[in-house]
């Protein structure tokens, strides 16, 4: 986009600045609309499988229930409990919001179309999603409330649990595709199975690392059945119970942000991205962006399909499968990748 | 340019909140701005082209150390006034402890100002140089490669102090009642009911 906008008279640095604004801007805005219709479209899903209805009032099918909803929060009251920590109190939602937006940067839309197409993509992802925990302690703390506390230092627990053997899934998926650029990871998949097949996910030694990468994602994003940190029976509405008006609406869009990205990593890391499932020559002729927005919403489909069907953990379960189950084996597959690689691969002895 | 202005931006707000991690009260705002510090060092290594180290700051101090810290820090029960009481006794001490950082600081300076230490070029001369090679590839090149027994050792000194830690503070309690996820899913209904027909008047023997 730089040369585009160098070509219409710009020097480097104030091109490379405005293509730069626009990539977040292209980025950002969609986001924002996607995340509205994804709160739409998980409720119409959960309606459907508990026989509801779900949205409909609002606009042709209830479409338009989420700008409502967002109209609604920006026209209340923003209530600080008197004993809260009113600076860390306000910064907790604008932080988790921020680090939602943050991983995006990455993310590759199509060939080419990264925002930013650095060496440690991968790394990166892993570094700002290890920062969303702090929009939730602080805001846990600074409420200065039991509830919150109690979902604050779950949440706290949770979210680390989870990183570690998301961490260990992620090195299969790099050791196999020999490099932390996200663009890079998507094109080592380009027929990477029987020659035909892109993605890692029918790779039978990846395929249980996806199967693990997907529940974590489920647990690291804190959605059902793992949402434990707003266990309403248990917390009132956990962290976010001293919320109100537009703080609360940036932690709900913070949140369904971060489940897209999940929705994301998913497609990128083990489905190929914007990628065609068969490397076949007709099937390019689709858009790239357009498999990775299919993609997407599968996964978005499946997520919400868990929410409304599966109970809640109970929170001794949730570490047992955390700490027992999903690191030593995922931990145990990164021996096995990088035994086989070395076998395969890299001949045998270095 | 815009490296100049973002080398200073960073350094300043990384001197910044360190001076407020040593003078703010409270303690949790002492390990928020801590993180800020953090953050701002990585910023520091993706500007002199470090972008795997800053990475790793972020996800291992920011990521897991920091909020360690801040999971402890927030447990306190802290009373300011108990924490201003022993100022003016410890006051001395902290002032004998200052003193001599400011005179190796002093003497840092000084020494580096008068030349640079000669310290020998062992290590330059095997490890391998990498053209055009990421910062990941050259750090795993010398890691695994000239240094990988000590990596190694390194590896089982951390296993042995992690064992150490959880033998210290385990203890074995009798009075819980641990659940046995395999033996509940093993269980069918017949292992756990039984279906009588009792003749009126004569009940059930269990």
């Amino acid at each position: 986009m730089t040369e585009f906008f160098m070509n219409l008279g710009m020097n480097y640095e104030w091109a490379w600045f405005v293509a730069t604004i626009c990539g977040i801007l292209l980025i950002a805005l969609p986001l924002m609309l996607g995340v509205a219709m994804i709160i739409y479209a998980d409720r119409k899903i959960w309606a459907a499988m508990a026989l509801r209805r779900g949205p409909n009032v609002v606009g042709p099918f209830g479409l338009l229930q989420s700008f409502a909803d967002g109209l609604k929060v920006f026209l209340q009251e923003t209530i600080i409990p008197s004993a809260a920590n009113k600076g860390l109190f306000l910064i907790a939602p604008i932080i988790t919001f921020t680090v939602a937006l943050l991983a995006w940067a990455v993310i590759p839309f199509n060939s080419g179309a990264i925002l930013a197409d650095i060496n440690v993509g991968l790394l990166y992802v892993l570094a700002i999603s290890s920062l969303g925990v702090y929009g939730v302690v602080i805001a846990g703390w600074a409420s200065n409330s039991k509830y919150p506390f109690f979902s604050a230092m779950r949440a706290a627990a949770q979210m680390i649990s989870y990183e570690v053997s998301i961490g260990f899934i992620l090195i299969c998926v790099v050791l196999w595709a020999g490099s932390f650029n996200m663009n890079e990871i998507v094109q080592a998949q380009k027929g990477t199975v029987l020659g035909f097949i892109n993605g890692f996910v029918a790779n039978p030694l990846l395929f249980p690392m996806w199967v693990l990468f997907l529940i974590s994602g489920m647990a690291e994003t804190a959605r059902a059945p793992f949402d434990l940190t707003e266990a309403e029976s248990e917390l009132v509405a956990g962290y976010q119970t001293e919320y109100s008006s537009m703080a609360f609406a940036l932690y709900w869009l913070g949140e369904y942000a971060n489940v897209l990205l999940m929705c994301t990593l998913n497609a990128v890391l083990f489905w190929g991205g914007y990628l065609p499932p068969f490397d076949w020559g007709p099937l390019y002729v689709v858009p790239g962006f357009v498999w990775l927005l299919v993609k997407i919403l599968f996964f978005f489909f499946i997520f919400s399909w868990v929410k409304a069907t599966v109970p809640r953990y109970r929170y001794d379960q949730l570490m047992r499968l955390g700490w027992k189950v999903f690191l030593p084996m995922s931990l145990l597959w990164v021996v096995l990748v990088s035994g086989w690689l070395m076998l395969t691969r890299y001949g045998g002895a270095v | 340019m815009i490296q100049v202005f973002s080398f200073y931006l960073f350094a300043a707000l990384t001197i910044l909140s360190a001076v407020f991690v040593i003078m703010s009260r409270n303690p949790v705002h002492s390990v928020l701005w801590l993180i800020m510090a953090f953050f701002n060092a990585a910023g520091l290594m993706v500007l002199v082209g470090a972008e795997f180290i800053a990475m790793l700051l972020v996800i291992v101090y920011v990521g897991a150390v920091a909020v360690l810290f801040l999971f402890v820090v927030m447990m306190l029960d802290i009373d300011f006034a108990e924490l201003r009481a022993g100022f003016v006794k410890n006051f001395p001490l902290g002032l004998a402890i200052a003193l001599v950082l400011l005179a190796e600081l002093v003497l840092g300076i000084g020494a580096y100002s008068a030349g640079a230490l000669e310290m020998g070029h062992a290590a330059a001369a095997a490890s391998p140089q990498i053209d055009g090679a990421s910062n990941i590839e050259s750090i795993g090149a010398v890691l695994y490669g000239k240094y990988l027994f000590l990596f190694e050792s390194a590896g089982i000194i951390l296993l042995v102090a992690m064992v150490g830690a959880i033998v210290l503070t385990h203890r074995e309690r009798k009075d819980t009642r641990g659940q046995n996820i395999g033996r509940q899913i093993r269980r069918r209904p017949q292992d756990a009911t039984v279906n009588v027909r009792p003749e009126v008047g004569k009940g059930v023997q269990l």
